[in-house]
């Protein structure tokens, strides 16, 4: 097969991959599209993240309920100066239609790929629906590199412009097995996986003991290891996601310190409860990627504020990352 | 064995629309075993066929029969002398069974009263679940023979997503998750290294994706078949 690298020395050029290869501790960001056809709801989420974060997620059909897709509110994001990350997941489509639209996506200016399992149907707004699953992620992963390469999945040369994505993976280090955990994700390095972002994490301990695992592996050194963090909006927020989210592991700690934030202010008093609450979301979450960025092997984090873009940019400035970098030099100077 | 369930008794009534005459046909194979369209539950039906059809006004008139595969030509051969009787017969077998005799039986309408739900077993008395999908290229060795593309939603062949909790699946905490049955299972037999090589893309093309499926055996054919 042909190599890997382009000219330049880059897998994809795109800035995530640029930014990670010098050697920065990375942000990446999540904008979620709407469930119409308004392009402006995209361009003010954009505004809100350029800048902020190294390039931002674009959510496939998340949890199952359709939205405007993830390459068209790419091509938005792009026009505001953000980088997109494409996410595709395999619920949906078949190895035809993925390849047709990471061809098409290569052409509009993608230069990134989250490739996911996806949320089963039943829980989105189509229960009724089909689903694919033609491929699991792991086999989408090689796929992708094997575009990334000149081959279709059929093995066929592609003649002309490669679909070249810098590919990134999931993980869920508190999934059940928990011992299967780390050999999943080796199973996405394996398959070509660039970088990985993590779920949600609030168990810094327990990831700490995923990441040793990792690490013990040498899989931080095949792969950069984003870690998923976000910031709680509410104390019941921070309790639903204790109490009923599946995998998801909150400690009372954190619970504790969301309801103390709104200690003395009358249940009257909505806007200023929020707004505290809001003051203290983002006050545990700068200390908490403080905290994992000295776990050894995380090369970014993955912040997760869903429907509230406009919690990134303090964040990422309350731990001191920002400006974030601009990296021109092309590979082998990167490395000097 | 295949698992079906009866269809609802409305529904039923629908599909029989106007019919004076109906014959319930049973089947003496997988679907009584299943306690679904064996001559028990044909005799139940046609019971409750009769007093709905009197209640609502319009009595029918309804014979039973059994025979002990529907699915296969001369065990229904000599059910064809008696079906002009009847203005629709009700076929208590599997989706073969019912496709069966309307294929054979080209004169009669034949309706479906079970919807045939899957291939499987029973966990327990009166607890069926599903076991195989039927697609054609057998991967239980490899997977300590658990199936993953009967028993994981999402028919993955490289582990867990990331919904397995406290080994149940993300769609139902009453439904295990496969990948950690296959887990423990290699665990257990020590072949957990197996679990870590990536299978590739399944070709489908011997499931349903690639059309409807056909063996023929020249071994077995007679001669003048051909």
């Amino acid at each position: 097969m042909a190599t890997e690298e382009q000219s330049n020395g880059y897998k994809s050029g795109s800035n995530l991959e640029k930014v990670l290869r010098a050697g920065h501790f990375a942000v990446t960001g999540e904008l979620g599209p709407p469930q119409n056809a308004d392009r402006e709801h995209i361009l003010e989420k954009a505004k809100l993240l350029t800048g902020a974060v190294d390039a931002v997620n674009i959510t496939d059909n998340q949890t199952a309920v359709v939205r405007m897709s993830s390459i068209a509110s790419g091509v938005l994001a792009i026009g505001e100066g953000l980088e997109p990350i494409v996410q595709m997941t395999c619920r949906d489509r078949n190895r035809l239609a993925i390849q047709a639209d990471l061809l098409g996506a290569h052409a509009l200016g993608m230069r990134n790929l989250l490739c996911l399992t996806g949320d089963h149907n039943v829980f989105g707004n189509h229960p009724a629906a089909k689903n694919v699953h033609d491929l699991d992620s792991v086999q989408l992963i090689r796929m992708v590199k094997d575009l990334r390469q000149g081959k279709f999945q059929c093995g066929d040369d592609i003649k002309g412009a490669r679909p070249t994505f810098f590919i990134g993976a999931a993980s869920n280090p508190f999934g059940d097995p928990f011992e299967f955990r780390p050999y999943r994700l080796a199973k996405k390095v394996a398959a070509g996986a660039d970088f990985v972002q993590t779920q949600l994490i609030y168990d810094i301990p327990r990831f700490r003991e995923f990441m040793q695992k990792v690490v013990e592996m040498g899989l931080h050194e095949k792969v950069y290891i984003m870690a998923g963090v976000g910031p709680l909006k509410s104390s019941g927020m921070a309790r639903y996601m204790r109490d009923q989210v599946p995998g998801m592991i909150v400690q009372d700690e954190y619970v504790d310190r969301m309801k103390a934030a709104i200690a003395g202010i009358p249940k009257e008093e909505k806007k200023a409860r929020r707004q505290a609450w809001r003051q203290m979301g983002i006050q545990i979450c700068i200390e908490q990627i403080q905290e994992i960025r000295e776990i050894e092997g995380v090369a970014g984090v993955h912040i997760m504020a869903v429907e509230w873009e406009a919690a990134v940019r303090p964040i990422v400035d309350g731990a001191g990352m920002l400006p974030r970098p601009t990296v021109r030099m092309s590979t082998s100077e990167a490395k000097e | 064995m295949i698992v079906g369930e009866q269809k609802p008794l409305d529904e039923i009534m629908e599909l029989l629309g106007d019919a004076r005459k109906v014959l319930i046909a049973g089947c003496g194979t997988c679907v009584t075993v299943c306690f679904a369209g064996g001559e028990k539950e044909v005799g139940i039906l046609a019971s409750e066929l009769r007093m709905k059809s009197k209640l609502d006004g319009h009595p029918m008139e309804v014979d039973e029969v059994t025979v002990q595969r529907q699915c296969e030509w001369e065990y229904i051969d000599p059910l064809a002398e008696r079906l002009d009787d009847y203005d629709v017969i009700l076929s208590l077998a599997c989706g073969i069974g019912v496709q069966a005799m309307n294929e054979h039986f080209p004169d009669a309408i034949t309706m479906p009263g079970l919807n045939t739900t899957f291939l499987g077993l029973p966990e327990e008395q009166g607890v069926w679940e599903e076991r195989c999908q039927a697609c054609g290229d057998c991967i239980l060795g490899i997977t300590g023979g658990i199936c993953p593309i009967a028993r994981c939603s999402k028919q993955l062949l490289n582990g867990p997503c990331g919904g397995s909790q406290n080994g149940m699946c993300e769609i139902d905490p009453d439904v295990p998750c496969a990948w950690q049955l296959i887990w423990e299972r290699a665990v257990k037999l020590g072949t957990v290294e197996r679990l870590i090589e990536i299978q590739a893309p399944k070709d489908w093309s011997t499931s349903r994706d690639g059309g409807p499926r056909k063996i023929v055996r020249d071994d077995l054919r007679l001669a003048d078949a051909e």
